[in-house]
């Protein structure tokens, strides 16, 4: 569960430049549908949200809900209003966060 | 089969009338079960565009989503969907969500933009229990709704089981 999660940002952005943020996380993102081989239904755990902020500033989120795969990925994008930090969150039902920071190089 | 009953069945002639019957009936048969199905499908639509959008009416346009045209395995589905807006403080996407129907829960993901986005652009991958109806409907700030569809062919569906 402590996997790093994998985030691809461009090497070097300028202001105002609309970019692309690729993010991948492992999660078994288990639907709550599946049983167990004694036939019980086993529990949903999914990462029901996605949040990253930029220089403290939501940028993008997302609910994610039982249709979405396992180790999600995400890419979304940005519009550049000056250097700062990515700040990613993934929340799943269990109340586990995974969270990664990263800097953007602008100039 | 053994080579003298063979010619004997292809010689009996068919009557038209009969083929055509039977033909009509196997149409009357095709087209009745997947609208059973779709139904099922338009029901639990209706109920989570209700929880979501509410009595707006969507519209037709603006969402761009991009499906392969079969899916050999349902568990991992790549979408991207874009939806055409400048992307201002005034005027911008505020959130995009994503329905399959035909699955289980209907529900596959909502994304939420804003004027920092740029572009409302997302790619990610879902699961699809069976061939079915994608939905994309897209919330703007000024509380217009839009709604697209495509139809996608699942090989093998990924809800488990």
């Amino acid at each position: 569960m402590s996997v790093k999660p994998r985030i691809k940002l461009p090497d070097s952005a300028k202001v105002g430049e609309v970019i692309e943020v690729k993010t991948l996380v492992s999660h078994v993102m288990e639907t709550g549908q599946r049983k167990d081989a004694a036939g019980k239904t086993i529990p949903r755990n999914i990462i029901h949200t996605f949040a990253a902020t930029f220089a403290g500033k939501p940028v993008f989120s997302a609910n994610l809900h039982a249709g979405t795969s396992s180790n999600p990925f995400l890419s979304f994008f940005m519009k550049v209003p000056g250097p700062g930090d990515f700040e990613f969150t993934w929340t799943d039902d269990a109340g586990t966060k995974i969270t990664d920071k990263q800097t953007l190089k602008v100039g | 089969m053994t080579p003298a009953s063979a010619p004997q069945t292809a010689n009996e002639p068919m009557e038209r009338r009969t083929f055509l019957l039977s033909a009509g009936a196997a149409a009357a048969v095709m087209a009745l079960l997947p609208s059973a199905a779709s139904a099922q499908e338009a029901q639990a639509l209706e109920a989570a565009l209700k929880k979501v959008v509410g009595d707006a009416k969507p519209v037709d346009g603006r969402i761009k989503l991009t499906l392969p045209e079969i899916a050999e395995n349902g568990n991992t589905v790549p979408f991207e969907l874009e939806v055409q807006s400048p992307m201002s403080d005034a005027d911008h996407v505020k959130v995009v969500h994503i329905f399959a129907p035909g699955n289980p829960q209907p529900d596959v993901a909502a994304f939420n933009f804003s004027a920092a986005s740029g572009k409302a652009a997302v790619s990610s991958r879902m699961r699809l229990a069976k061939t079915q109806d994608i939905y994309a409907v897209a919330q703007m700030s000024d509380g217009k709704v839009f709604m697209t569809k495509r139809t996608i062919k699942v090989t093998i569906g990924g809800c488990g089981g």
